[in-house]
């Protein structure tokens, strides 16, 4: 079998939430070792959950529960169990492929361990707030000195510079900082009451991350250079809203949202279709695709009324339109409505909801799910690849990780520990453990 | 999400060709937004800032001499990004089997919306359908209203992204293996594997049974703790507001109420009732507050909050100026601009600008004469051909 991109890439990595752990899944799959540096001592937040040991009333059963945060507290069967950290959702989700050993940060013995660590490996990574590093005095600066060729990369919120370097953000706020949320919102209501728990910074950060670190691997391929990434997560969703960006610089123009509107598509936009919940959206970018799309429903006769012989008619009279397509649409079943419509060339889709997508034919024909068995959560088909390699085919080759599961392979197999050194500093509680002894941050 | 992959390879240091038909070039040449609203094919905003760094030829690939130098090109080249419908590479003789013959060690990228294979790879798809098949988007937006477009075209961004991270990956094998391979970008997979957040929800249904819906607005949620979580009006916008349940000091700090430490109604962070409570003092001092200012107090308090910045905000934000983010580019149609810049900075290798956006055909003689040796008079024969 032939190596995987990144084999013999060791990268050493404390990321947390959801941009970071991102990146270093990326990382992970390409073949690189990534190594978690956790600690028994210290509960990040939201990453192995909220806290150490939530009590059961904070364990969601659906995603509405918390004002609808609750979809991302998911516990496997809603059971916290004895080592909730094991069992937290979205752990699992960006856990795979990766390593976890614990060191204690905190001391100057861990500091040494971590300095071995780094001493053996290619990249640094992490993902906290800005002054987490300067704190442990574990930057850049220090590290280089460990290690001249060491690949560092820190991604706090709003970079590594600046007035607003501490400034402690989420994906929300970041959202909000970069226009995506003024961007994002039915045109009829105000911003409060538009609010979701999708962020796109966490995806563009984290993948940009990945980017960034493959870019200064192959630079120190070349030259032998480390190099400091210094990567503001604001930074990287800028350029993904470049539309409007450019329509503010060249034009002096402030966009406004469009819901689920298009400028220069009609119809554009999500219709109700039979069932509960279910949607099916359609986006009709061409006077030969609004042919297809009146072939498909059978030529109607207001589908020939002048009022939407043209997109800049159908732009203008899209109220009207919508409520039409409408009245077809809800006496269809969603997939129905996609299938008629794509037959006759016209761009369409189902809304698909979780279940529906689990369960869906192109995601199953290319075998997006893999089947994973986790030591305390169970087996389960786990969400796989991004994209598929001919030559290097990816894969999930290792289940999340258990809490310091690689404690020995860390210490013995990476730094030559022998098991009384290890056996010293697990009575210590400088490393190891499987259990968190710090009690919940709150 | 091709150009974007590109762009991402150029702007930190690759030679990219970008090859377009000729006459009508990228279909995002005729995207808007366009300078000072001038549909020119050369002032499409989209088109400019996707394509900084490239080099531009026109190539006719559906002409036997196009697809010839189009080898010739494949031949010297790493890498070759396409982002077609799956059918069209093959259809034109010009897939990754015919290409590795010419160049074995060639890495292809394939992007495509659903991917090269499966029932829906030939399916039509727009930023909409890809969010709606791929991502999140049956829990945008709100209870008992429809699910909700994310603003712009993100997710095709993100697919480019992600590809360039696929693309990338697949470099450094061929470096260890020697021979290059085929890579297959499907944007739906990009979106139903991203943090943002369908991987996870996708897990916690399988995990769990849960399906995430669209929620009401957070003025009607059932609510987890005292302190606000979303978006609330201020003086003069919105701001965006998180919570985590041991920054109840820092709230009170930031509201500058240190009476409310004491009071009885606010011991349990917890209950719902005193989050109502809460919501009373809250709106009232945010109706107080201008969003800018509000962001100041909260950055001292170590609150996670930011304003709701519309894209003029954002072009003036204090931050972005400090570390010059925006940069400014110069192009023959439309004199200097402001673009988005460096999505991370390099302390070695960094990102910079080497020139804008090509013009259609803008390097045609440069890569035809000097890098392949075709001579003017070829020039005027392909040029009359219709083959550039």
């Amino acid at each position: 079998m032939s190596r995987l991109p990144l084999e013999g890439v060791r990268i050493v990595a404390m990321p947390v939430v959801f941009a970071g752990p991102f990146a270093t899944m990326l990382l992970a799959d390409l073949g690189a070792e990534v190594i978690l540096i956790e600690s028994i001592h210290h509960f990040p937040t939201i990453t192995r959950g909220y806290m150490p040991r939530p009590p059961q009333f904070m364990v969601p059963t659906t995603g509405a529960t918390f004002g609808g945060t609750g979809g991302i507290q998911t516990y496997v069967d809603h059971w916290a169990g004895d080592r909730p950290w094991e069992r937290f959702v979205m752990f699992h989700a960006l856990g795979r492929n990766k390593l976890s050993c614990c060191i204690d940060l905190t001391r100057p013995e861990g500091i040494e361990i971590f300095k071995r660590l780094i001493k053996v490996s290619d990249v640094f990574f992490e993902s906290n707030a800005a002054d987490t590093m300067e704190k442990l005095n574990l930057t850049y600066d220090v590290l280089k000195e460990v290690n001249p060729s060491i690949i560092c990369l820190s991604m706090p919120g709003l970079g590594c510079s600046g007035p607003h370097k501490y400034c402690s953000v989420f994906g929300a706020q970041l959202q909000a900082l970069a226009g995506h949320t003024w961007l994002t919102r039915y045109p009829d209501l105000d911003y409060t009451t538009t609010q979701s728990l999708i962020f796109h910074s966490d995806a563009a950060a984290g993948a940009t991350a990945a980017f960034a670190i493959l870019c200064a691997l192959r630079y120190r391929k070349r030259t032998g250079k480390g190099q400091f990434i210094d990567l503001a997560q604001l930074e990287t969703v800028v350029p993904h809203l470049g539309d409007a960006v450019m329509d503010y610089t060249m034009n002096a123009r402030v966009q406004e949202p469009l819901g689920n509107r298009h400028n220069a598509m009609a119809p554009h936009g999500v219709y109700r279709c039979r069932g509960e919940d279910k949607w099916v959206v359609i986006a009709v970018s061409s006077d030969e695709e609004w042919q297809g799309f009146c072939r498909a429903l059978g030529n109607p006769t207001w589908s020939k009324e002048e009022r939407f012989f043209t997109v800049l008619k159908r732009l203008q009279n899209q109220d009207e339109l919508d409520k039409l397509i409408e009245e077809w649409t809800c006496h269809h079943d969603h997939y129905e409505v996609m299938y008629v419509l794509q037959k006759e060339g016209v761009a369409a889709g189902v809304v698909l909801d979780n279940r529906d997508a689990f369960h869906d034919a192109q995601l199953n024909s290319r075998g997006f799910f893999e089947a994973v068995s986790h030591r305390e959560a169970g087996t389960h088909l786990y969400p796989g690849m991004l994209w598929k390699m001919s030559g290097t085919p990816i894969s999930i080759r290792k289940p999340p990780p258990c809490l310091g599961e690689h404690n020995n392979y860390v210490f013995k197999n990476i730094l030559g520990m022998s098991d009384d050194e290890i056996c010293e500093l697990e009575k210590e509680q400088l490393i190891g453990g499987d259990e968190y002894i710090c009690e919940s941050p709150f | 999400a091709g150009p974007y992959c590109t762009k991402l390879l150029a702007d930190y240091g690759a030679d990219v060709i970008k090859v377009e038909r000729p006459g009508k070039g990228d279909p995002a040449r005729i995207m808007g937004p366009f300078f000072k609203d001038d549909p020119h094919p050369e002032k499409s905003g989209v088109f400019l800032h996707l394509n900084t760094n490239k080099m531009g030829i026109t190539l006719n690939l559906k002409t036997a001499t196009g697809k010839k130098i189009l080898k010739e090109l494949v031949k010297d080249a790493d890498i070759l990004v396409e982002s077609f419908r799956p059918h069209i590479m093959p259809d034109l003789g010009l897939d990754y089997e015919t290409l590795k013959k010419v160049n074995p060690r060639l890495v292809m990228v394939s992007i495509s919306s659903f991917g090269q294979t499966g029932p829906y790879r030939e399916f039509k798809a727009t930023e909409i359908v890809e969010y709606a098949m791929g991502g999140e988007m049956y829990s945008t937006g709100i209870a008992d209203r429809e699910p909700l477009k994310l603003g712009g075209n993100v997710v095709q961004y993100q697919a480019g992204t992600v590809a360039a991270v696929a693309t990338m990956g697949a470099l450094f094998a061929t470096d260890d293996e020697g021979s290059g391979q085929h890579v297959d970008v499907s944007i739906m997979e990009t979106q139903a594997g991203s943090a943002d957040r369908r991987i996870i929800y996708l897990m916690g249904y399988i995990c769990a049974g849960v399906i995430t819906t669209r929620w009401p607005p957070p003025r009607e949620a059932v609510r987890m703790l005292i302190m606000p979580q979303g978006v609330y009006p201020c003086r003069d916008g919105f701001v965006n507001t998180l919570s985590l349940p041991q920054w109840w000091p820092r709230y009170i700090e930031a509201l500058g109420m240190p009476e409310l430490k004491d009071d009885p109604r606010f011991q349990n962070i917890f209950s719902t009732e005193a989050g109502m409570e809460f919501d009373a003092i809250w709106y009232s001092w945010l109706a107080d507050h201008d969003k800018h200012e509000l962001f100041d107090i909260f950055l001292k308090s170590k609150i996670a909050s930011a304003p709701v910045n519309s894209p003029e905000d954002l072009l003036n934000n204090v931050q972005l100026k400090a570390r010059e983010y925006f940069v400014e580019i110069d192009h023959p149609k439309t004199g200097k601009v402001t673009y988005p810049g460096a999505p991370f900075k390099l302390s070695e290798s960094p990102w910079k600008i080497r020139y804008p956006a090509p013009l259609l055909g803008q390097h045609n003689e440069e890569i035809y004469c000097r890098q392949l040796g075709y001579t003017k008079e070829d020039m005027v024969k392909l040029r009359e051909g219709g083959i550039i």
